[in-house]
């Protein structure tokens, strides 16, 4: 990118135009438009692109995309507001709260598998912190990157989210200028390098990258759901998802009936032929159809395994009996070839998967809640779905991420929005009460420093609201039993006179 | 296999075996951090006084008493930070449980600063173990002493594999970045966090830098500049200017110049006495390669209080600089010493614009008695934190996260901020095998209508929380009701009944 096209990004961020929330809103709903006008363009790039099914599209990206921007715009006002935070005796007096602030301008470098989603989802809470943000979408999505070049200009502020196409040269002399924020998806090997680049102007990075995420099926749950639901995730978009499952942990009692649950499923997905279904998708290009179809060799699947070069159409493939090191297992396949890897129990499941780096999701289909929570507790990864698969995506209320290699920081929902922007801390006193701070000034004596000690170790004040209405309620609870308590003594003192009293009103 | 190389396979081989993550260990080891500070106090600030010529008041003041509030704070809170926190659910997830869950992240390198070597080193301490993690602490070298009695108590007092202590200089600290941690906790200045956030990069390691710069402190000119100037004083030459946080120049207009220099004078007299060389509580730079940076910045400004010094014992006297110029030597570079430049300016918008063109700095200070003022200076600068009307204090408050931003840093810590920095915040959704039906939307072969009914159930998200209250005061009304019929209908078939 030109730097005095960055320059002027910049410049146009310090004039203060995205400072306004009216601003931030209109921009969001303007972004919006964007993908619900245009969907059909959208729909059919991505058919291009990866021959990805018209319902695939809205489903698997513009559907989460409309939800967070909808999202953004209902709680920006919340998100962007001061923080109050609790005070102690010293602060009591004084305000202290944390404000948001935006960073500046970020770099968005998006990835080819979900183009609009991976991309645009953080450019919504970019936009949302205030911040200016360069686009830069995968070259491998090349008509979707187009079309977002084409289509972004025309509905979002030109100089505060231009889009800047092109394939690593591009991007390297993108990484040398100077950004507030990196925000990159893709592979741990670019992930490096786009954080070694960041370093050398001190800017933080938010990494999503992969890794290899298991799934472990319990021999003694509903296979039958448990096979749909990891085909379903297994192969959409052609098995290209950064959460896809990768491969399949479980005893060798239940293999072929795993094998069996998936062939009934690819059946009802994509029918007898998957190649003519409109569902399934290709691999995105030639480099990487060659890439899986290497992953395979030597293994005869005990599913599909068919390919078309001139198409890139590699079949749903299931392979059996995998041997832990063979190449199948060394890296993220991101392919529709689904291993199946054979581990004694449980135990044995938790110790493969602790061995190996740790994944960006981790799925556990099993119906015993403690064993479960043992697998929960004695792994990680980035995120869990138990149960199903990839649907933890989908919760903006939790923070999608990885963890070790599958990436750093994470996003989605308001975390998109806190993980953009800078939580200033504020303390904001008065000249007054200077008393208070005699004790604080030299000469230092130990009698000073005691009602320091004192003062500093006092406990923290929740001045929360919560806590306020605990105290009125209280507060009117006792008055209320305390005036019992008096009116029932009075009764009973003057037992007599009151029964008395209240026969003779009936009388 | 190096020293370092094996400290930290040996720290990874503990906590590998798990004994780090059960609370009762945790809670364990920090109340033996706990007692290390009760019991240990003389040595702790007999090393101070030898690296920094800091008073054993002084020590406990700004060190030992942060440091003892929030081991107690991490006692106290262990339980809540740690346990699963839930998360807003949506319409398709509303019968699931779906929470956040902390988790430790594995070994943790936390590189220290001399400057106030037992806060910034072990308040990370704190939050690692508080997480769950193995730690390797690395203090710096340069508070030779400090670092030795660092070395020498907390293998007394906590576990010793878990939580190694790794003394050395560039070269050993070069070979402990080359190992690979889970995270990597940093404290000093800019350009060798450049160096660790490269070396981390290797390892895709993330990375918390608290880093420095220039912090700018602007006094208006209708504050009470008596009392700014005491505030300022006590901010500015603690622990002779050699703080992160220190207001390093004031911006003031020229008419308050010399009531702001004469102020700064008196309170330096009542801190330090006439000879501060002599005073107890005034401190000394910490060596001589110090020494030499901060004089030479005196070279080009005009000297109004102070100036002297004496390079034997790394003593320079507390030192205000007036009419400085934004291209003197003071003001290239954070000064980290007791050099105070006053710049004058013309007012806030020029203030504003100064503290613009530079580096975003770890603190801002603003005096003002005018909220209008405040909030202009607030909302049209940036900087880690900001403080108005005094210095400091707002690192005292462990509900404010304490860090940097751009040049001054990445992440932040203190209080519960110092457990999620340190810990890995996983999302987690537990789901079950039954209500099939729900998830056929989703599955090909695709249709219109199975779309219809994922946009419904994706996008039209009811705000449960209001409808949960409409719903719960529709019951009230009706309870209300009921009882006030019973009552009343009671009442009418007593009242007849009497008849």
């Amino acid at each position: 990118m030109e730097r005095q096209a960055l320059q002027r990004t910049r410049e146009v961020f310090l004039s203060g135009r995205t400072r306004p929330l009216e601003f931030r809103l209109q921009q969001l709903k303007a972004l919006l438009t964007m993908i619900t006008e245009r969907q059909t363009e959208i729909c059919t790039a991505l058919k291009q692109d990866i021959n990805r099914s018209q319902y695939d599209t809205p489903l698997l990206e513009l559907i989460g995309l409309e939800n967070e921007i909808n999202l953004a715009i209902e709680k920006l006002a919340e998100w962007a507001a001061p923080r109050p935070v609790e005070k102690n005796i010293l602060t009591i007096s004084d305000e202290v709260y944390i404000q948001p602030e935006p960073l500046g301008v970020v770099l968005i470098i998006g990835a080819w598998n979900y183009p609009w989603a991976v991309t645009l989802t953080p450019l919504v809470g970019a936009i949302a912190a205030g911040n200016a943000a360069v686009v830069k979408p995968s070259e491998l999505s090349e008509y979707s990157s187009l079309l977002l070049r084409a289509l972004l200009p025309r509905y979002l502020d030109q100089d505060l989210y231009p889009v800047v196409l092109g394939g690593v040269s591009e991007t390297q002399e993108l990484l040398k200028q100077r950004f507030d924020h990196i925000f990159y998806t893709g592979s741990s090997s670019v992930g490096r390098a786009v954080m070694e680049a960041a370093a050398r102007h001190l800017t933080p990075v938010t990494l999503e990258l992969g890794g290899k995420s298991p799934c472990y099926i319990d021999k003694n749950c509903d296979l039958r759901v448990a096979c749909r639901r990891i085909t379903w995730g297994k192969f959409a978009n052609c098995g290209q998802t950064c959460i896809a499952p990768d491969y399949i942990l479980c005893e060798p009692c239940i293999q072929s009936r795993v094998v069996e649950g998936i062939r009934q499923t690819l059946l009802e997905f994509y029918g007898a032929d998957p190649k003519c279904s409109p569902d399934y998708g290709r691999i995105v290009n030639q480099h990487h159809f060659n890439r899986v179809m290497g992953l395979m060799q030597g293994y005869t699947a005990v599913l599909g395994g068919q390919s078309d070069a001139s198409q890139r159409y590699i079949a749903p493939t299931v392979l059996k009996d995998v041997p832990p090191h063979s190449r199948l297992m060394q890296e993220e396949i991101f392919g529709p070839l689904l291993p199946i890897v054979t581990v004694s129990d449980m135990d044995d499941a938790i110790r493969f998967i602790n061995e190996r780096e740790k994944p960006l999701a981790l799925y556990v289909f099993c119906s015993d809640k403690k064993a479960v929570k043992r697998m929960l507790d004695e792994t990680t990864s980035g995120g869990v779905t138990v149960n199903d698969v990839m649907m933890h995506y989908t919760l903006s209320s939790l923070p999608f991420g990885g963890v070790g290699q599958s990436g750093m920081g994470r996003y989605h929902g308001k975390h998109t929005f806190d993980q953009l922007s800078h939580q200033r801390a504020c303390l904001v006193r008065s000249l007054g009460m200077e008393s208070v701070n005699l004790a604080r000034y030299p000469p230092q004596d130990r009698k000073r420093a005691r009602r320091v000690r004192m003062a500093l170790r006092s406990p923290m004040i929740d001045l929360s609201k919560r806590t306020y209405v605990w105290a009125v309620t209280a507060t009117v609870l006792a008055l209320g039993l305390l005036i019992a308590l008096m009116v029932i003594l009075l009764i009973a003192a003057g037992l007599n006179c009151t029964c008395w009293y209240w026969r003779g009103f009936y009388n | 296999m190096s020293q370092e190389q094996k400290a930290v396979a040996r720290a990874r081989k503990a906590f590998l075996t798990g004994r780090s993550k059960p609370l009762e260990h945790r809670i364990r080891q920090l109340k033996n951090l706990q007692r290390l500070f009760v019991e240990r106090q003389t040595e702790i600030s007999d090393a101070m006084k030898k690296d920094l010529n800091k008073s054993e008041v002084g020590t406990q003041l700004f060190e030992t008493l942060g440091l003892e509030g929030e081991i107690n704070l991490a006692i106290k809170k262990l339980k809540e930070w740690a346990a699963p926190r839930p998360v807003e659910k949506n319409l398709l997830t509303l019968s699931d449980t779906v929470y956040i869950q902390p988790e430790p992240l594995g070994v943790v390198l936390i590189i220290g600063a001399w400057n106030y070597p037992w806060a910034v080193t072990i308040q990370p301490l704190i939050g690692a173990m508080a997480a769950g993690n193995a730690a390797v602490v690395k203090p710096s070298e340069v508070c030779a002493h400090t670092s030795k009695v660092m070395e020498y108590l907390l293998p007394i007092y906590i576990d010793k594999e878990l939580y190694p202590v790794v003394t050395g200089g560039v070269p050993e600290t070069q070979e402990l970045l080359r190992q690979r941690f889970d995270h990597i906790f940093y404290t000093g200045n800019s350009m060798v966090g450049r160096l660790i956030m490269e070396a981390a990069a290797k390892h895709l390691t993330p990375v918390t830098l608290e880093l420095g710069g220039k912090s700018p402190c602007y006094i208006d000119k209708n504050c009470d500049i008596s009392i700014a100037c005491r505030r300022i004083t006590w901010g500015k030459y603690t622990n002779c200017g050699q703080t992160c946080i220190a207001p390093d120049y004031i911006l003031c207009e020229p008419s308050i110049q010399d009531r702001v220099i004469e102020e700064v004078k008196k309170s330096i007299e009542d801190f330090y006495t006439d000879n501060p060389k002599t005073c107890t509580d005034y401190g000394r730079i910490i060596n001589q390669r110090h020494f030499k940076r901060i004089m030479a910045m005196t070279e080009d400004s005009t000297v109004a209080v102070g100036g002297d010094s004496d390079e034997s014992d790394c003593y320079i006297a507390p030192t205000v600089l007036r009419d400085v110029k934004p291209e003197a030597k003071v003001m290239q570079e954070e000064i980290f010493g007791p050099l105070l430049p006053v710049l004058p300016v013309g007012g806030l918008d020029e203030a504003i614009k100064f503290i613009n063109q530079g580096e975003k700095p770890l603190a801002l200070y603003i005096f003002s008695p005018d909220k209008k003022v405040i909030k202009r200076m607030i909302d049209e600068t940036s900087s880690g934190g900001v403080l108005a009307n005094d210095c400091l204090v707002h690192y005292s408050v462990s509900t404010l996260p304490f860090g940097g931003v751009g040049n001054s840093g990445m992440g932040s810590y203190h209080g519960k901020f110092s457990f999620d920095q340190l810990s890995h915040l996983r999302g987690c959704l537990i789901k079950e095998l039954k209500m099939e039906g729900v998830n056929s939307m989703r599955y090909p072969p695709h249709t219109p209508k199975k779309l219809g009914w994922a946009r419904f159930f994706i996008l039209k998200n009811p705000d449960l929380g209001w409808m949960g209250r409409m719903a719960l005061l529709a019951i009230l009304a009706v309870v209300a009701a009921v009882v006030l019929q019973v009552s009343y209908g009671g009442r009418e078939e007593r009242d007849i009944n009497e008849y």
